[in-house]
């Protein structure tokens, strides 16, 4: 069941609470997209996407298919359910007005209106401004579509046409999960002009087949995750029970 | 060869990050300051400019989670992607920058006899290591609940929200060309040590890590001794 779809343009941010079950889906429609992500819990956002956490847990150094995004509590706030690109990085941050314009020049709205130069840094700082945070809940973020590489001597490279048109990668919400992204370029990436691609978001239910179990991908890369589901389920449990109102989309089946 | 503290015997490092091993001239006596903090110990002290700061790795294998802030604006802090970025490298040695999120230096490692640090394993946590070893492991003392109370020590206000991803020093954790990430003994011995020089008043938070879990302490966690130099006149 089809829940939204949108258009997030180039240089666009980008804020959702996804229900526990819900899964959002981005589409690198040309092959050259960035879309860098922050998650928190959407009802306490104190609690938010660990980098750490998450690549220590798996031991990982990267993100893809049956890997799950991992909170600073120990729980899984989304699971990578689908993924056609291959590499999804965690460890090289965002760029900031600096990098921005070091790389690209100003790019000031006065002159170029809408189409003016954002960076993902300041994107951030607006879109958490609107859920009450600020600098401080800005921790090391995911980049969708993009991977580095590092060598033996742990120097790192961008590497190129790491994803492809038509690529598509799927979270699965597994608590209530706030969603804050922005699509601007990455401060490695080699292009000399300024020009972040649009990029399609979809999110819809999860069904009845879908959701997180024994005989989900996820729950079987990595014997830390079924704890890490365990933790998620009494939790949720719990503020089921402090609340009287179901997370999700009414709970679980 | 080298005898750790558990009495494993260790090769002598292979290098293979580009790791700069540089001494320090610097002699303890000198000192304004030289304090040894016990395992599983918080600690936080403002370094100003131009200080040196050296954390000494007493008796080897002893994982040192540290976290800087600039000294007048906490909101301004250490950011291991920002650092990564800034030298290309995901190892800490000798010349590196540690960046802030405002994309501004905090301090630059001058002296290095380990050759390589951690940014990317982050701080133990109750609830990682539930995840990472077994449900009931919640009650063991980690690096977080030193960060924290530390931090309602200090009285400035600070909490959860200002533990970014911090500097493991002493801690090797591997990235393979493949992706695969790792946690490994044996990158520090008895006695090795990293400094740094403060380029800006910093405010430097430490976790003495009581991880028991895992190899980064040789799973016997050991004091550390602090020191922090007057800027060259």
């Amino acid at each position: 069941m089809t829940i939204l779809t949108e258009t997030l343009r180039g240089g666009q941010a980008w804020s959702r609470r996804l229900a526990r079950g819900q899964i959002l889906r981005l589409t690198d429609t040309t092959g050259r997209a960035c879309v860098s992500a922050l998650f928190y819990n959407a009802r306490e956002p104190l609690e938010r996407y660990n980098m750490a956490d998450t690549l220590k847990a798996q031991f990982t150094a990267y993100l893809t298919v049956g890997r799950v995004l991992y909170s600073d509590m120990g729980r899984v706030l989304v699971s990578i359910v689908a993924d056609t690109c291959g590499w999804h990085d965690t460890v090289s941050g965002c760029g900031d007005a600096t990098a921005s314009e070091g790389h690209f020049g100003a790019g000031r709205y006065q002159e170029l209106r809408n189409d003016f130069h954002r960076n993902a840094r300041d994107n951030f700082v607006v879109e958490l401004a609107k859920h009450g945070l600020g600098k401080r809940d800005i921790v090391a973020n995911v980049n969708f579509f993009v991977r580095i590489n590092a060598d033996e001597l742990g120097r790192i490279a961008w590497v190129p046409n790491n994803s492809h048109a038509g690529a598509a990668v799927e979270l699965r919400a597994e608590m209530d999960t706030l969603v804050v992204l922005t699509n601007t370029s990455h401060p490695m990436d080699p292009a000399t002009t300024y020009g972040p691609p649009a990029v399609e978001i979809g999110i819809r239910a999860a069904g009845p087949h879908e959701l997180a179990g024994p005989d989900d991908a996820c729950w079987r890369a990595r014997p830390e995750n079924p704890r890490g589901y365990a933790l998620t389920e009494a939790y949720c449990r719990e503020i089921e029970g402090a609340s009287g109102q179901p997370t999700g989309m009414g709970g679980r089946p | 060869m080298n005898r750790n503290k558990t009495g494993r015997i260790t090769m002598p490092i292979e290098v293979t990050s580009p790791s700069v091993i540089q001494e320090s001239a610097l002699a303890p006596w000198r000192a304004i300051h030289d304090e040894v903090l016990p395992a599983g110990r918080g600690w936080s002290r403002e370094i100003a400019r131009g200080q040196i700061f050296r954390i000494v790795d007493v008796e080897g294998n002893q994982a040192v989670d540290t976290l800087f802030f600039n000294a007048h604006n906490t909101e301004e802090r250490y950011s291991a992607p920002d650092t990564i970025r800034s030298q290309g490298n995901l190892y800490l040695t000798t010349g590196t920058r540690l960046m802030s999120n405002e994309g501004r230096r905090l301090l630059t490692i001058v002296a290095d006899t380990c050759g390589r640090h951690d940014t990317l394993g982050g701080a133990c946590s109750a609830e990682s290591n539930q995840v990472r070893y077994a449900l009931d492991r919640k009650y063991m003392h980690n690096c977080r609940d030193s960060f924290l109370l530390e931090l309602a020590r200090l009285g400035r206000g600070m909490g959860k929200r200002d533990l970014p991803s911090n500097i493991n020093f002493f801690m090797n954790v591997p990235v393979t060309s493949t992706g695969g990430l790792s946690f490994e003994d044996g990158v520090s011995a008895p006695g090795r040590y990293v400094e740094m020089r403060a380029e800006t008043d910093v405010l430097a938070l430490i976790s003495n890590c009581p991880q028991l879990n895992n190899p980064c302490n040789a799973y016997n966690p050991t004091p550390i001794r602090l020191l922090i130099w007057d800027a060259a006149p």
